[in-house]
């Protein structure tokens, strides 16, 4: 306890380093995902691709990757852009798939009976597929942003700093209310992520609240 | 004998009273039909008799034995059942699905196989369909497998929960031709559960109409029901109110008899003319329900 | 991208191989660690996975823990065991079976369940008994997807395995932590993609049982 308390402004200091790599890389994988998944949705000759390999991404394992990218890149291995690229890859692969299956789910009835009203095709995406998707896509939403807060915290053991670097100051200096400051903050972290996408799922789509 | 309900009732869990009060018969060899709309208690009733329901009240009596004490799975093995979707295991073949019984029962694979071949055949299908999977086979032959497979190991109790509600209306009379020539042959215990009354009044040698509520609304055969419905709900259910079943017959153009219905909607002709005619001065003209299609 | 070449010479001579810590050894090791800790989150996931299933109760016990747990970071964990345990293989297994065990137990739940509940019940009124329908019914019908939860746990725990050497074991994190520590880029790159290779193989090798399942049971069309 008192370590924490003597440690106050470190840790939150290294709250907002996790934040700086977590938020943006998961925004950045939600943005970069549903036109990927739109043009899945579209294009049938392009789901497969598509789909399958960003699937593909999911299986290179997360420390590599966080080394591999750089040189890649041209970034340093400790340069913070390198492990937001690493997050936001990692957010895609799961992103793409549950925003392609959530655009699959509409039901063809509902878009038959959208042309049949008159709307043309991009206006039938903004007022039908979108909403009518949104809900899964917010539950695909929801798993890319606890899993990234989660393991935006490897970044550490590279140099990164994060909340991770509790963890790894903490094991080496042997300070357990360290480590444990670092998993409390970063479960923490998650929770509230969760609760502000939840709260504005509730806000953007009222009409799928009964369901939730 | 038979299978004997004595004051059953059911209530769910959750508060759901689904059978109050039920009592009546299902003598050995004949076919009662369970007829009533959706909700009413049908399915509760029919699962009673293999425990796959326990009554929160009454008795079941299977040839005045009370089931309350018998074994629920051993009890299952001895009782054939055949349901609306033919719930055949997608993973086994045809002739494995039918088999199912035979083996849990402890025959050998050889025997069970061969005897699932001649239920196959007794239902109507080409055995070779035996080494099909069931989704390669059409809706009404996934029901005839169905129906084979609650026959294998010639149980004395056949249940049937709506057992053509989910084919088309031709492959339905197919279906239902079948089962009765089939009874005529193997004169079953059965208990058959439908919601559609040419069903019941075609199949059932007794009829239990239910009503909504889980009450026995009259019970009887055909011809005592559609003569003498005990109440409104009866006669509204059975159409008789409507005029449905109050059918008539008039003289045709070449001398046949027309059937019509009380609207004065043609339904069909008579061979044999009943006897003397006055058709205009029969007011009531109703006849048995086979003849009246 | 000299480094990705120089990795790439590394990896393709003999020596990189041989030896108790080449990276023959530690990649043998890295599987091995993998093989333990999915084996044991199996045996605790399964049998709690296929209660939740067949009984259809406990599932939103279910469903949150495996939330609250994906929530954990297992770095985290991985250190917080270290230092109450000490160095050796101990924290790096603890923490992978409970990285592995929302995934296992997630799709073993889910497979159960997705049976067909008209198929569980007319096995049921054919007078099998319970086992008989978990073993002859539910679990080869829900196969596809418990496969498919510990081919996710698989890669899951490859990836992480890595990690294991922060805490002072082995496996293909060693020669990493080792290249990382002394700037050896190639040795660190090299190590990176022999584990990324085996997580790839590893997948594809459960991707292929996990069709194969599903071709079976769903019979041949
Ligand atoms: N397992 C159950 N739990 C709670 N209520 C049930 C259950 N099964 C049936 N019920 C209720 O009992 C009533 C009778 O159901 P059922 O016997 O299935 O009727 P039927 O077969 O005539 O359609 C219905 O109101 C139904 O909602
Ligand atoms: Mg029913």
């Amino acid at each position: 306890m008192d370590w924490i308390l003597a440690n106050t402004g470190r840790i939150a200091e290294l709250t907002l380093d996790h934040a700086a790599l977590s938020l943006p890389a998961v925004l950045a994988a939600f943005l970069l995902s549903v036109p990927l998944a739109v043009l899945a949705n579209r294009l049938r000759p392009l789901r497969e691709p598509i789909v399958s390999g960003t699937g593909l991404l999911y299986a290179v394992p997360s420390l590599p990757l966080f080394i591999v990218l750089p040189i890649i890149l041209g970034t340093g291995i400790r340069d913070p852009l390198n492990a937001v690229a690493a997050l936001t890859l990692f957010g895609m692969a799961l992103m793409v798939r549950s925003a392609a299956e959530a655009l699959d789910a509409v039901s063809a009835e509902v878009r038959l009976a959208a042309a049949a009203q008159g709307y043309s095709s991009w206006g039938r995406f903004w007022t039908v597929d979108l909403p009518l998707a949104g809900p899964a896509m917010l539950a695909g939403l929801r798993v890319v942003s606890v899993s990234t807060i989660s393991l935006a915290t490897v970044s550490a053991v590279l140099g990164v700093p994060s909340l991770g670097s509790l963890f790894t100051d903490g094991f080496q200096r042997g300070i357990m209310e360290s480590v444990l400051a670092g998993v409390v903050m970063t479960v923490v972290m998650a929770l509230i992520l969760d609760l502000l996408l939840v709260l504005s799922g509730r806000l953007l789509m009222p009409w799928a609240r009964r369901r939730a | 004998m038979g299978i004997e309900f004595r004051h059953v009732e059911k209530t769910y869990p959750d508060g759901a009273q689904a059978v109050r009060d039920i009592s009546f018969t299902v003598p050995s060899h004949t076919t009662t039909v369970l007829l009533g709309s959706s909700g009413c208690g049908k399915t509760t009733l029919l699962r009673m008799v293999n425990r796959m329901v326990d009554p929160t009240g009454g008795q079941l009596l299977i040839d005045g034995e009370d089931i309350a004490g018998a074994e629920p799975v051993r009890l299952r093995r001895s009782i054939g059942y055949v349901m609306q979707h033919s719930g055949l295991l997608p993973h086994r073949r045809v002739i494995d699905n039918v088999a199912t019984g035979l083996r849990l029962n402890g025959a050998a694979r050889g025997p069970a196989r061969s005897q699932a071949e001649e239920l196959l055949e007794l239902v109507g299908l080409d055995p070779a369909l035996g080494r099909r999977y069931p989704d390669q086979l059409s809706g009404g032959q996934q029901q005839r497998v169905g129906v084979a497979r609650g026959l294998a190991g010639d149980p004395n109790i056949l249940l049937m929960d709506e057992p053509f509600g989910a084919v088309d209306p031709l492959v339905r009379l197919e279906l239902q031709q079948q089962m009765k020539r089939l009874q005529t042959e193997l004169r079953k215990t059965v208990l058959l559960v439908t919601h559609d009354i040419e069903e019941a009044l075609s199949l059932g040698d007794q009829i239990i109409l239910l009503r909504p509520g889980g009450e026995i609304a009259q019970a009887g055969t055909a011809q005592e029901l559609l003569s003498a419905p005990a109440d409104d709900f009866v006669a509204r259910f059975l159409g008789v109110a409507q005029g449905r079943r109050r059918l008539r017959t008039s003289a045709g153009q070449d001398g046949e008899w027309v059937v019509t219905d009380a609207e004065g909607r043609p339904l069909g002709v008579v061979e044999a003319p009943p006897g003397p005619v006055h058709p205009r001065a029969d007011p009531s003209g109703s006849v048995p329900p086979e003849d009246g299609r | 991208m000299n480094h990705l070449l120089e990795a790439w010479e590394l990896l393709i001579q003999a020596d990189t191989w041989t030896g108790p810590t080449g990276m023959g050894a530690r990649a043998w090791e890295h599987l091995l660690y993998t093989v333990l800790a999915v084996g044991v989150s199996a045996l605790i996931a399964l049998p709690a996975g296929l209660a939740v299933g067949h009984f259809g109760r406990g599932r939103n016990l279910a469903v949150l823990s495996t939330g609250a747990v994906r929530a954990l970071p297992t770095l985290g964990v991985l250190t917080l065991v270290g230092l109450v345990v000490g160095v050796g293989l101990m924290a790096p297994m603890v923490a992978l079976i409970i990285l592995a065990v929302p995934s296992i137990l997630a799709g073993t739940y889910s497979g159960a369940e997705s049976v067909d509940p008209r198929v569980v019940d007319a096995a049921r009124a054919q007078g099998m008994s319970r086992w008989q329908i978990l073993f002859a019914v539910q679990i080869p019908l829900g196969l596809p997807l418990i496969i498919g939860g510990i081919r996710l746990a698989v890669l899951q725990v490859v990836g992480t395995a890595m990690l294991a050497a922060y805490v002072g074991a082995g496996g293909l994190g060693a020669p990493l932590f080792l290249g990382l520590r002394t700037y050896d880029y190639p040795l660190l790159l090299a190590a990176s993609l022999v584990v990324i290779a085996l997580a790839v193989l590893l997948d594809i090798a459960f991707g292929t049982v996990q069709r194969t399942a599903r071709r079976l049971m769903r019979g041949p069309a």
